[in-house]
């Protein structure tokens, strides 16, 4: 927020008696504020049609037309200035009649100072907020549609038209995609471009949150619903009111949030966990998965309904070895977002680096390409990126997707994690238990690692 | 250098040196002091409804008759000052130009009920005078709250702020007087 300087404020005091208008002037110009003056009606229009005014104290008894009567011709061109009535004939008919015709306050002569500064910085805050809610406004405005989303690929230009397609609208949307493939960023290009644009896009990873948590997450909880619930706590649907939902990997959702959710969206409205009064469930859905829900319908593990709620207009994201095309586009951009965040002199890639890059196979696609660029930001020393700066997997095409790693704790956990799964034919259940650690926990390890089931 | 003529306004006000007023004024501010010591009559300002005396007048009054000097006039009056739109002022000054009074009668302890406290009072009078002279020099109400240009409506106002300008005010002060 920027200092607030009080000359920015034009101040017009209104009225015939000219020791008010002079003691008012000097009062409010010590404040440092922007002073007019008006004696009457007609010269009071007069300078609201030539200035730039914000705020005008007005006296109720003027000969010729009176300050009630101005203030109605005030409206007629002009609803944002701030209208204080100051009058030495208070009644309450006539503070009613102000107030009902739009004065911001009403207050009786002589006045208290501090009454009147409190008056005037109540309205130079509401003027405050006003200029920074429409600053805010136009800068959302001024984003550009796509801003972060690269993509010259007919297949990524394709997805560009369904976003700009089902923006404005307001359905339910289903992203499907591989692991890194940039689902969230579709979601929230969705939101970006849609009326609800001025509302927060709340994501939520239901892989990441044990079921016995989901509903407390998603519904919020009345303080004492259950141990430990000291306050009462919004859940998502709450925050997401005016405007979107991301459900993030929607298809490890537990059977029993399944419910939850599709009753939610069928009565649009919800009650808080230990709570009575019901809530207005106001959010426009965007989901996403990497995983193939008709089948999980089919294996009874994704209920039918839901999926037919959910799967209103469905935009396949695909995965980066399918528009090879756009990788020197994304390294480019990679390159030179990181070079730029580690204040490195890093400005070109090789073209056998680039070869190697688009040889690839991505299993982790557009975040796993963003890694290994910024890793090799990290350790390069002569300004161009080469193979040499690439993880050693990428060196072979088709990449084992097991291949030796660069022998981190973290290689050896993502190795170790894959050659589990595999064994376990991707039982999530069965290979979190052998791993002593619970399902949400390897979900956000496979998501990390972009670890992928093999075809 | 500056000079400020201390003018006592309708009567001298009670429980307050001026000499030392003045000496304090002349600690704070680049400016030589002198003192009158027979009050200006200020009848003509009184406002028999209201028990009150119009500040604006007054300024008027000492411009009047001080018009073959140069001085700043710094008028100080015991009696509850007002401005027509205001229920009350504890004082009124002219941006930029000579003359400012302020009234000891909010100042005192004993209009809230509370028992007289004399360091309290001259400190009041000290912030008082410093603020209405800063006016006269050209400054505005500061937005620094440590700074004696900080708006007052309550007497707890003049309290909380020091009796001294900011770095900002005081860089004024300097490059005018």
């Amino acid at each position: 927020m920027t200092a607030f300087d009080p000359s920015d404020i034009t101040i017009m005091i209104v009225d015939d008696e000219l020791s008010v208008r002079q003691s008012l002037e000097a009062w409010f110009q010590d404040d440092g504020y922007s002073m007019l003056t008006a004696e009457n009606a007609a010269e009071a229009l007069k300078k609201l049609q030539e200035h730039q005014i914000d705020i005008i104290l007005l006296d109720i008894k003027m000969p010729g037309m009176d300050g009630l009567a101005l203030q109605d011709r005030i409206r007629e061109f002009n609803k944002d200035v701030i209208i204080i009535i100051i009058t030495a004939f208070a009644t309450v008919d006539t503070a009613v009649r102000a107030l009902k015709a739009g004065a911001f306050d009403y207050t009786t002569k002589p006045v208290d100072p501090d009454e009147l500064s409190h008056l005037v910085r109540n309205a130079v805050d509401r003027i405050r907020l006003e200029r920074e809610n429409t600053a805010l406004r136009e800068s959302i405005d001024s984003l550009q549609f796509v801003d972060n989303i690269i993509g010259d690929s007919p297949e990524m230009q394709r997805v560009l038209e369904m976003v700009r397609t089902v923006a404005p609208t307001d359905s339910t949307v289903l992203i499907l995609g591989e692991s890194g493939t940039g689902k969230e960023l579709i979601a929230r290009a969705i939101h970006m471009n849609s009326p609800r644009k001025y509302f927060p896009i709340i994501p939520v990873n239901c892989g990441a949150i044990p079921e016995s948590l989901m509903e407390s997450e998603l519904f919020g909880h009345e303080k004492g619903a259950f141990t430990g619930a000291q306050y009462r706590r919004k859940g998502k649907f709450e925050m997401a009111r005016g405007g979107s939902l991301f459900l993030d990997e929607i298809g490890t959702l537990g059977m029993k949030s399944q419910v939850d959710l599709l009753r939610v969206l069928e009565d649009r409205e919800f009650h808080r966990v230990g709570g009575e009064r019901s809530v207005k469930a106001d959010f426009r859905l965007i989901c996403a998965t990497n995983t193939d829900l008709e089948e999980a319908v089919k294996k009874a593990m994704f209920r039918e309904d839901l999926y037919y709620r959910i799967n209103v207009f469905t935009i396949h994201l695909p995965p980066l070895r399918d528009r090879r095309t756009d990788i020197p586009l994304l390294a480019r951009h990679f390159l030179q977002e990181h070079a730029t965040a580690m204040n490195r002199d890093i400005n070109s890639i090789s073209d056998e680096a680039m070869d190697v890059l688009r040889a690839y196979e991505w299993p982790g696609n557009v975040r796993e390409l963003e890694n290994a660029i910024e890793r090799a930001v990290v350790i390069n020393k002569s300004g161009t990126i080469t193979p040499d700066d690439l993880p050693l997997q990428m060196s072979g095409t088709p990449a084992p997707q097991d291949a030796d790693g660069d022998g981190s704790l973290a290689d050896v956990e993502r190795r170790h994690i894959k050659r589990m799964l595999d064994e376990n034919n991707w039982n999530i259940s069965r290979t979190a238990e052998l791993l002593h650690i619970d399902r949400a926990t390897l979900y956000n390890k496979i998501e990390k690692y972009g670890l992928k089931r093999p075809e | 250098m500056t000079e400020i003529c201390f003018i006592p306004m309708g009567a001298h006000p009670r429980d307050i040196s001026l000499d030392m007023l003045c000496e304090e004024v002349e600690r704070i501010l680049p400016v030589r002091t002198q003192l009158r010591t027979r009050p200006m009559d200020i009848d003509f300002a009184l406002d028999p409804s209201r028990k009150q005396y119009h500040s604006t007048e007054l300024l008027g009054a000492l411009l009047e008759q001080n018009s073959t000097t140069d001085y700043k006039l710094l008028g100080i009056t015991p009696y509850d000052l007002f401005v027509p739109v205001l229920t009350f002022v504890f004082g009124q000054a002219q941006v930029n130009n000579r003359a400012a009074v302020f009234s000891t009668f909010r100042l005192h302890n004993e209009f809230y009920g509370l028992p007289h406290a004399q360091d309290v009072l001259a400190n009041r009078c000290l912030k008082e005078a410093l603020h209405e002279l800063g006016h006269t020099f050209g400054l505005r109400h500061c937005s620094i709250l440590p700074c004696v240009m900080n708006s007052s409506t309550y007497v707890e106002d003049i309290d909380l702020k020091p009796a001294d300008f900011c770095l900002h005010c005081r860089e004024h002060l300097q490059s005018v007087s």
